[in-house]
């Protein structure tokens, strides 16, 4: 005669629970990572030629913080808030004025033919500068260049650069259109040691 | 008066906890979904700093760490308090970077071996010497693809 099926007892199976519940609790990290994305430049060939000598100084926007984490741009003192339409002006250059960055036409997709900007910033620091400050001086200029894609793509297609897809192959195309018309050309100089430590 | 008494009489009706199970495992579940398991214990005390343009890193199989900030408290008396560079769950030199992510990459499979991203968790306070140092040896091993870890910024105005 078979035994009646005994109910096993269910009462601890919330103390099992609570016991995983609490141990996943405790591991879990919930921050998602984030931070300003950077291509670095390749390692030069060794019998390469330097192009950079190529550009004219107009071109150049040089972007300086020194060790004391002043910041100067095309040798005078700035505040960090002014850098952001200093970069702007720089680069768009509407007066056509001969100090601030040329332009040539270019035909890009989807633009036909527009004013590319020739101009270049170059990002300079000195070893002793702190991380802090040059996160925030890279901010500021990622910032400016996100402006102009986004006014720019307003003005085109009525819509705001951030908010396309890349995922989707025809707002892929918008947004590599729009990269060739604002290129972001940071470029960083081997830092020197321009004060003491 | 009765209508008082009546209560009392009947005593404290104990609260049904059968479908406590079933909350608590939801949680657990929801714990056990949203879980990254730290891999790493940090040596180093890092406050990164902070910044407005900020990019949300995809997938987290495909990021290297990098870690530089001063030695935490309790080290400071074998390490120093000058920032030093952590890679996986010890201090290094810059000269190590090379091997690290060569190691890192041998990890991944060989068709996201390009889309390998290094995340520099460095402190705002640390010096740009060692971030360039850093930068060199990156460029060296050919790891293009960096990510300054920074935290948003919610003011328009930096500080």
């Amino acid at each position: 005669m078979p035994r009646p099926l005994q109910e096993i007892n269910a009462g601890s199976m919330a103390d099992i629970a609570f016991l995983l519940l609490i141990f996943f609790l405790v591991a879990t990290t919930m921050d998602v990572d984030s931070g300003l994305s950077r291509l670095l430049p390749p390692m030069p060939e060794e019998n390469q030629v330097d192009e950079d000598t190529q550009i004219k100084e107009r071109n150049v926007f040089v972007v300086l913080i020194n060790k004391d984490d002043l910041l100067f741009v095309e040798k005078e003192v700035v505040d960090i808030d002014q850098l952001k339409n200093l970069t702007k002006d720089f680069f768009l250059n509407p007066l056509d004025k001969p100090n601030l960055s040329e332009k040539r036409s270019m035909e890009v997709d989807l633009f036909g033919n527009v004013m590319v900007s020739k101009g270049v910033i170059s990002l300079q620091n000195d070893i002793g500068t702190s991380y802090g400050k040059y996160i925030a001086v890279q901010n500021e200029l990622t910032a400016a260049v996100s402006e102009m894609r986004n006014t720019v793509c307003m003005q085109k297609f009525g819509r705001k650069f951030d908010d396309l897809n890349p995922l989707i192959e025809t707002e892929n195309r918008v947004i590599e259109a729009v990269k060739k018309v604002i290129p972001m050309a940071i470029s960083e100089a081997e830092p020197k040691q321009i004060g003491g430590k | 008066m009765s209508k008082f008494k009546k209560k009392t009489s009947k005593g404290l009706k104990a609260i049904g906890t059968a479908s406590l199970p079933d909350i608590v495992f939801m949680l657990l579940f929801f714990f056990m979904v949203t879980t990254v398991m730290r891999d790493t214990s940090l040596k180093v005390m890092i406050k990164v700093p902070s910044a407005t343009e900020i990019k949300k890193l995809e997938k987290k199989s495909l990021v290297s760490y990098i870690y530089v900030g001063r030695p935490q408290t309790g080290l400071q008396k074998i390490y120093g308090t000058e920032p030093r560079i952590q890679l996986n769950d010890q201090f290094a030199s810059s000269d190590d970077i090379r091997d690290f992510i060569s190691s890192e990459r041998e990890q991944m499979e060989e068709s996201e071996q390009k889309q390998m991203t290094v995340s520099l968790k460095i402190d705002e306070k640390t010096k740009m010497l060692i971030v360039n140092s850093i930068k060199t040896e990156l460029r060296k091993a050919s790891a293009l693809k960096i990510n300054y870890s920074s935290r948003k910024r919610v003011s328009e105005n930096p500080a």
